[in-house]
């Protein structure tokens, strides 16, 4: 009786075999690197041994001393004039197209299929493929421009300081609006029809509608949006890889936080590797992002924590 | 319900100039494919004059491409079916068995979705030098995987709370075990669940670039998307190579999505939604 027993007691342990693979394989190779990923930016680095404990040394250099500070500032800078424009245009153009498409038109779900399909592609073929686009002399651009008559808006769109992180946030919103636009459609078509015929008979006109009714009841759907495109914004890393190279040319001025820390952490230009400093880099994008998730997760995983 | 004709009208313009944004670079990638290098040097809009793929050959000779695909065929098989496997097994755990210790566990689970697993590159380059697989398919996948649990375990928790219990009771006294209801029960009924993080990881893992280019040194062992760079180096003046590779990188996805269209899109908004 008592084997029995403790038969069934090995029996009732054997369950946890179903959470161990993931609690392993996920420790391991993300949590285990994330927290000393963080824990590197307080250590002063020899290659890619740990030297000494340093504290916020790393910080403090990051943040004060040429030409750390310079490519910190500017690169940040970048990420949030990427983060506005982005936000602003792709919002914008997906929430225009998912209203039109929700509207009563023909062909929706060609018109869906047609603007989501560049989001299947690999960010590092769209961005190669555009840096062939927006060459100067042999791109498609500037010749269709050159066609219709335009010559005076041609210019070397990625070789400019003036339009190169521009272009790179065209590229990238390309590449991501027919995603939105199809949030935003879903989140259309979670609202009850019935609101609107009630606006309508009413007396509501359109614009009435999408004003007072419509983009109130999005207002989810667009904060999700959002905090995706802000944490888009700070990740960002192929696009610039992929059309300027490491260095976020011409001159830096497309870099950004990730290939700022690339060149720190694999020591491509500037003066070798330098982890630590690296880490510090790695330590504030994770606060900045770690702020922006955790809204987003206050909004939609809420639920389910609600047992 | 009665709508101006002005109104359409207006509605088609914008429809149909956001197709030519969003299709034409795709259309002039497949097109240039076709042409001779010299004839995208003079005219770079005009339709290919005829149907040739000898660039495609070229391409195919000129960089491991065959290898580029095998690569990234096995690499995301393995770490989609991993992660399928591991986070279903993980949400039903989670779901279903109440022990003090779940609420820590989705804590735990919820830190990989916060933070950007990109900037832990450094410290997993030691992990894969000291584990030995620098320079192998195995620090991709194991990556891969890692990075695809979090989102695949709380999506499959989400699902499987939705399960009734009953039937699962009823199968216990059926005599079933609990791998063999988790098995044959719950998890047909999770085709939904399965479908999405099973697109979700697929889409990320064959399109990734970031992580081959830390970890694959050797040319035979790239993905499709390092492949890329290598082309990018190496012919950086012969267009034709150019577009036919980055065509032949594309058309797997592009295929899939024709065939299966309608879930790759329930699939990426749902995952982004849940």
């Amino acid at each position: 009786m008592e084997k029995r027993q403790r038969k069934l007691k090995i029996k009732k342990h054997l369950v946890h075999l179903f959470l161990l693979p993931a609690v392993l394989l996920y420790g391991i190779f993300q949590l285990y690197p994330l927290i000393t990923a963080a824990l590197n930016s307080l250590y002063s680095f020899n290659g890619f041994d740990r030297e000494k404990f340093i504290g916020f040394k790393n910080f403090v250099t990051l943040f004060t001393e040429k030409p750390y500070n310079e490519f910190f500032f500017n690169a940040i800078s970048h990420n949030w004039i990427y983060f506005f424009v982005t936000v602003i245009t792709q919002l914008i153009v997906s929430l225009i197209l998912a209203l039109i498409i929700h509207s009563k038109i023909k062909g929706k779900e060609f018109f869906k299929s047609v603007f989501f399909l560049p989001k299947l592609l690999s960010v590092i073929v769209i961005g190669f493929l555009f840096s062939l686009i927006l060459n100067p002399t042999r791109g498609a651009l500037n010749n269709l421009l050159e066609g219709i008559g335009l010559e005076a808006l041609t210019r070397p769109w990625l070789g400019s300081m003036d339009t190169a992180l521009f272009s790179i946030i065209f590229v990238d919103s390309w590449a991501s609006i027919g995603f939105s636009m199809l949030i935003f459609l879903a989140g259309l078509q979670a609202i009850d029809n019935e609101i609107f015929e009630a606006a309508r008979i009413d007396g509501a006109n359109t614009f009435t509608v999408i004003t007072r009714i419509t983009l109130p009841m999005l207002a989810p759907a667009l904060m999700v949006m959002s905090v995706l495109v802000f944490i888009g914004s700070f990740e960002t890393f192929e696009y610039v890889f992929a059309m300027q190279g490491s260095s976020g040319g011409p001159y830096y001025s497309t870099d950004v936080l990730t290939t700022f820390f690339y060149r720190l952490a694999f020591g491509t230009v500037d003066g070798g590797q330098a982890i630590g400093l690296g880490s510090a880099v790695a330590v504030v994008l994770f606060i900045i992002i770690g702020i922006a998730t955790c809204i987003i997760l206050f909004f939609f995983k809420k639920k389910d924590f609600e047992r | 319900m009665h709508t101006k004709w002005y109104v359409q009208f207006f509605k088609y313009l914008l429809l149909a100039f956001f197709t030519f944004i969003f299709a034409y670079p795709i259309f002039l990638m497949i097109t240039s494919s076709l042409k001779s290098n010299v004839d995208i040097f003079t005219n770079p809009l005009s339709l290919p004059s005829s149907f040739n793929l000898d660039n495609y050959f070229e391409v195919w000779e000129v960089v491991n491409f065959s290898s580029y695909i095998w690569n990234s065929v096995i690499v995301s098989a393995a770490s989609v079916f991993i992660v399928l496997f591991v986070s279903s097994m993980a949400g039903y755990y989670l779901a279903r068995y109440q022990f003090k210790w779940n609420s820590y566990l989705l804590l735990f689970f919820m830190i990989g979705l916060m933070l950007p697993m990109k900037l832990a590159v450094i410290p997993l380059y030691m992990i894969m030098m000291k584990l030995g697989l620098l320079d192998t398919l195995f620090s991709l996948i194991f990556i891969y995987v890692a990075g695809g649990i979090p989102f695949a375990v709380f999506l499959f928790y989400g699902f499987f709370r939705t399960v009734p219990k009953a039937l699962e009771d009823s199968a216990r006294l059926d005599g079933c075990n609990d791998f063999q209801i988790y098995y044959k029960i719950v998890l047909p009924l999770m085709k939904p669940a399965i479908s999405i993080v099973g697109i979700v990881n697929l889409i990320n893992v064959w399109n990734d670039f970031f992580y081959p280019l830390i970890f694959i040194r050797t040319d035979s062992l790239s993905t499709i998307p390092l492949g890329m760079l290598t082309l990018f180096g190496e012919y950086d003046t012969q267009w034709n190579l150019l577009f036919a590779g980055l065509t032949l990188s594309s058309l797997p996805m592009i295929i899939a999505f024709l065939f299966a269209s309608r879930q790759f899109m329930e699939s990426l908004t749902e995952g982004a939604v849940k």
